[in-house]
């Protein structure tokens, strides 16, 4: 607070500084897209890597956890990613790979198959959508989303049409695919038109060992009467650092359901902000996380009611085993006008060890009378008392934890809508505490 | 609800009407130069006649204050401070050799009397016959920057209980100010702290010796009357090994135009065994309807349960000062020592609280509990603002907040920002907060039953805040509940 900030740039700042010069030419996007990443990255470098000194970054100190800048991901060496089925094993989904932050048709399935969307590479997307302006979306001015808009290599570029129901989720699925570390910087752009209905899945997968950076961007814009249910899933590598925005913006009357699933790399941000601009929205934003070893993973939430009669809920739960760190920082801002809204948010997590860390930040900053707006946060260990019952049942200890802990992080997965993606993480959740044990 | 036009005329006078505390009392002092410098410094040192360790001290915490910034980071909004535009001391003009209670100007009697602060006890006790039980309170009345009076000083020395000014323990007590002075807020802890270590000029020590449960509360009223004048007061509570102090503070200011700065430090520290209650009402000048005028309340609150079993119990009526910045803490260093913070906080007009507390726990099986309830009105905003964290080592630590908001008019703001950290798994923290206006369905119901609109909104705000009310001390639980009717007058429309 009181120390002057500093002028002196880390190595990972000058890391990306000099990967910018160098790769500013060969970047995607002429015109309109180099000057804007020309301006994101002057804005970044103005402030450098968020630290515990930006109040949104107190928890996850980027200048210290992000020690250098790791070389910009090629297309070289890139193999078909083998295990992509795997991720969501019991669901048909249609596939979008996006390998190395670059959208991979031949692996992807042919999209065409439903003819509620339209789909193709970001780039080429955005040429033939004029009218969308790319870059504008809620918390395009966050540190991590500059950084992003500067270096973005592509992604996908969807839009759902006015009134269709896309059947198959759309699952794009970012993986990393190398032997030696490299960065990535996929941004994709969803526009789901009014009346759509989609379920979208997000995931992010690498290999373990190799200390890859991912800094992913999506922009989502929902429309009237619209239902989007979009799904986050983070199976990185063991070593891996990502940091994930999504920045959403949501129509009068649109259902929405965001859901984000943690269990992989070393450190991760999921960070949301939404901005809901019309009125009668129901929206629910949740997740959960099970982390071990010394993972840190940070969910947080920026969220603009900007329209009156708005519901918003929130539930996130995240498990600590070892040295873990969970850090949850969410805020609901009720803007003047916004009146009868109807926000709560929950946040609870479960430390296993006694290594493990959370912190949690519930925030509301509210500017309307007319409101029902609360925030719960607990942490706490398992009750002993729950686990003596199961084991005077006859249940073993680790089993009986086993048990209380599934009943824990089921109750976040619940909210999943889709019941195949549900099941599939519920499983998944199975799979680490089976390993725990 | 429709405004009945007597409410929207109340309304418009409300900021300058209800504030009944902002006469000037016309009296000779005797001031510091103008500006903040090391002269000024030196000159509130050799004013207090102190020894030459204290002058290093403050020009130490001085030349510090120089290097240091404002902090940015709280919800208030307010004009730059010109530092160099204030009077950092001012006396009254004394007689000479004042020795006893009626040698104090008349003037300044009177204007405790009219405070409602008696600081004659042959007065307190003489003539009417005394209730069996009722508590009496030994006051020190501190008059811009320096103590004017102190009550029951023989009858507390008797029990051992040191109270007098800052100034006079520096004098009489170095030994015990050097230990204690700063262990609890660092001379460089904050801003706002720092400034207050180089020009503090009065406040109250208090330190009350093992196993003495003081005879009476204790307590301190501070009034600003010169204009452009700041005032930096330091308080000093020690409960040693089993001992037990409950300490009260009120404050007011005169009206006026331009803004005045109040940068107080509290510190308290409690041994093995000891409980302190520290109880405020803090009802300074809040500024007129347009935000006009009022004091900048930047006030560094922490106590230091520095031995097992120890309890620090904060409690807080705020309901003046333009901005209040102002966080009382607990270090729950001992064993099974526990902190508590019972805060309300109101705010009208154009008022800016940013409020809450730290709870810290360090030691074993330590508890803590937060309640708060913040009640904005008018164009106020009102921030709660409060981290609790439980160290690795600070196994069974144990949490209870809950901190509500209550919202009436839709141009004030309330905002809530907690920051819970826990380090070990046995650590058990619950947090839950609120935000909403009064139901309609209360008001409803109290109308039909007769009242008027605003007497059904103070019974509810009463209700709603009644929690914190309990834990007052009775003589000021009356008074506040009384402040809070004022407060909120006229809000409802």
């Amino acid at each position: 607070m009181n120390a002057d900030i500093r002028a002196i740039k880390t190595a990972a700042e000058q890391g990306l500084a000099t990967s910018f010069a160098g790769a500013r030419g060969a970047l995607p996007g002429k015109g309109a897209v180099a000057s804007l990443r020309d301006d994101a990255f002057k804005r970044f470098e103005t402030q450098g890597l968020p630290n515990r000194r930006v109040e949104q970054w107190k928890y996850t100190d980027l200048r210290a956890l992000m020690r250098e800048a790791k070389p910009l991901a090629g297309l070289a060496d890139v193999r078909k990613p083998a295990d992509i089925a795997a991720i969501l094993s019991g669901v048909d989904a249609s596939l979008v790979t996006i390998v190395n932050g670059r959208y991979a048709p031949e692996w992807s399935d042919k999209n065409a198959a439903d003819p509620g969307i339209v789909l193709a590479e970001l780039f080429a997307w955005l040429a033939e959508n004029l009218d969308y302006k790319l870059g504008e979306m809620p918390g395009s001015d966050d540190q991590a989303s500059l950084l992003n808009t500067a270096f973005m290599s592509g992604g996908v570029g969807l839009r759902v049409m006015r009134g269709a129901t896309v059947a198959k989720p759309i699952h794009i699925a970012h993986v990393f695919s190398g032997d030696a570390a490299a960065a990535m910087y996929p941004r994709s752009v969803v526009v789901v038109e009014p009346g759509a209905h989609v379920t979208l899945v997000e995931s992010f997968s690498g290999p373990d060992g190799i200390d890859y950076q991912v800094n992913s961007a999506l922009e989502l814009s929902i429309g009237e009467g619209a239902r989007v249910d979009h799904i986050k899933i983070g199976y990185d590598g063991n070593a891996a650092l990502r940091i994930s925005t999504l920045g959403v913006t949501v129509g009068a009357k649109a259902t929405y359901k965001d859901f984000a699933y943690t269990t992989g790399g070393a450190v991760v941000r999921n960070q949301t902000f939404a901005r809901f601009a019309g009125e009668r929205i129901d929206a629910f934003i949740g997740g959960a996380s099970l982390l071990k070893n010394k993972q840190h993973v940070d969910n947080t939430l920026v969220i603009a009611h900007a329209a009156a009669n708005c519901d918003s809920r929130e539930l996130f739960k995240t498990v600590l085993d070892n040295q873990s760190h969970g850090v949850f920082q969410g805020k609901i801002i009720v803007e003047p006008h916004a009146q009868k809204t109807n926000a709560k948010m929950m946040t609870r997590s479960l430390l296993l060890s006694d290594e493990a860390e959370a912190s949690q930040k519930p925030e509301l900053e509210i500017f309307a009378d007319d409101v029902v707006c609360g925030h719960g946060a607990t942490a706490g260990a398992l009750d002993p008392g729950l686990k003596f019952y199961l084991m005077s049942r006859g249940i073993h200890e680790k089993e009986a934890e086993t048990l209380l802990i599934q009943a824990f992080i089921g109750e976040a997965i619940e909210e999943v809508a889709h019941e195949g993606i549900r099941d599939d993480l519920n499983l998944a959740a199975l799979r680490w505490l089976g390993a725990r044990a | 609800m429709p405004a009945v036009q007597e409410t929207v005329d109340r309304v418009r006078q409300i900021d300058v009407d209800q504030y009944k505390y902002g006469f000037v009392t016309d009296i000779e002092s005797e001031k510091a130069p103008i500006g903040l410098s090391e002269d000024t410094v030196r000159y509130i040192s050799a004013k207090k006649n102190e020894p030459a360790w204290m002058l290093e001290w403050r020009l130490e915490a001085f030349r510090r204050w120089l290097t240091m910034r404002e902090p940015t980071w709280a919800r208030v909004d307010y004009p730059k401070i010109d530092y160099q535009n204030a009077y950092y001391y001012s006396a009254p003009k004394k007689k000479p050799q004042l020795s006893s209670l009626d040698e104090v100007d008349p003037q300044i009697l009177e204007t405790y009397k009219k405070l409602g602060i008696p600081l004659r006890e042959q007065e307190m006790l003489a003539g009417v016959v005394r209730p069996e039980g009722e508590r009496r309170v030994a006051v020190d009345a501190v008059f811009d920057s320096v103590s004017v009076a102190t009550t029951f000083k023989e009858e507390l020395k008797r029990a051992g209980v040191i109270f007098m000014p800052m100034s006079e323990a520096i004098q009489e007590h170095p030994d015990l100010v050097k230990k204690y002075l700063c262990s609890v807020v660092p001379v460089n802890d904050n801003y706002f702290a720092t400034l207050n270590s180089a020009v503090f000029s009065d406040g109250s020590f208090v330190y009350i010796p093992p196993g003495v449960r003081c005879p009476m509360e204790l307590s301190t009223y501070f009034r600003i009357n010169e204009a452009n004048t700041g005032q930096f007061e330091r308080t000093l509570i020690i409960a040693d090994k089993g001992a037990y102090v409950s300490y009260l503070e009120g404050c007011t200011a005169p009206m006026r135009d331009e803004n005045q700065l109040h940068a107080a430090v509290v510190e308290l520290v409690t041994h093995d065994d000891a409980e302190i209650k520290y109880s405020t009402v803090q009802n300074w000048y809040p500024g007129d309807a347009d935000g006009k005028g009022g004091i900048f309340n930047f006030v560094t609150k922490r106590g230091d349960c520095r031995g097992k079993n120890s309890k620090i119990s904060w409690t807080q009526v705020e309901t003046g000062s333009a901005i209040t910045w102002k966080y009382p803490s607990c270090i729950l260093r001992g064993d099974n020592s526990r902190g508590e913070f019972y805060s309300i906080a109101i705010s009208n007009g154009r008022q800016q609280v940013d409020s809450g507390t730290k709870m810290i726990h360090l030691g074993k099986n330590t508890t803590s509990r937060i309640i708060s309830k913040g009640i904005s009105a008018g164009k106020s905003n009102n921030t709660y603002r409060g981290l609790v964290t439980a160290h690795r080592k600070a196994t069974n630590a144990r949490n209870f907040t809950n901190c509500d908001s209550l919202l009436i008019g839709d141009q004030c703001g309330a905002h809530t920002v907690p920051y819970i950290e826990a380090k070990n798994s046995s650590a058990v923290f619950e947090h839950e907060a609120s935000t909403s206006k009064i139901s309609e369905d209360m008001l409803f119901y109290c109308r039909q039953r007769g009242m008027s609109a605003e007497e059904a909104t103070a019974l509810v705000v009463n209700g709603f805040v009644k929690d914190v009310l309990q834990q007052l001390p009775m003589e000021f639980a009356v008074e506040a509940q009384k402040l809070i009717s004022i407060s909120l007058e006229g809000s409802v429309g």
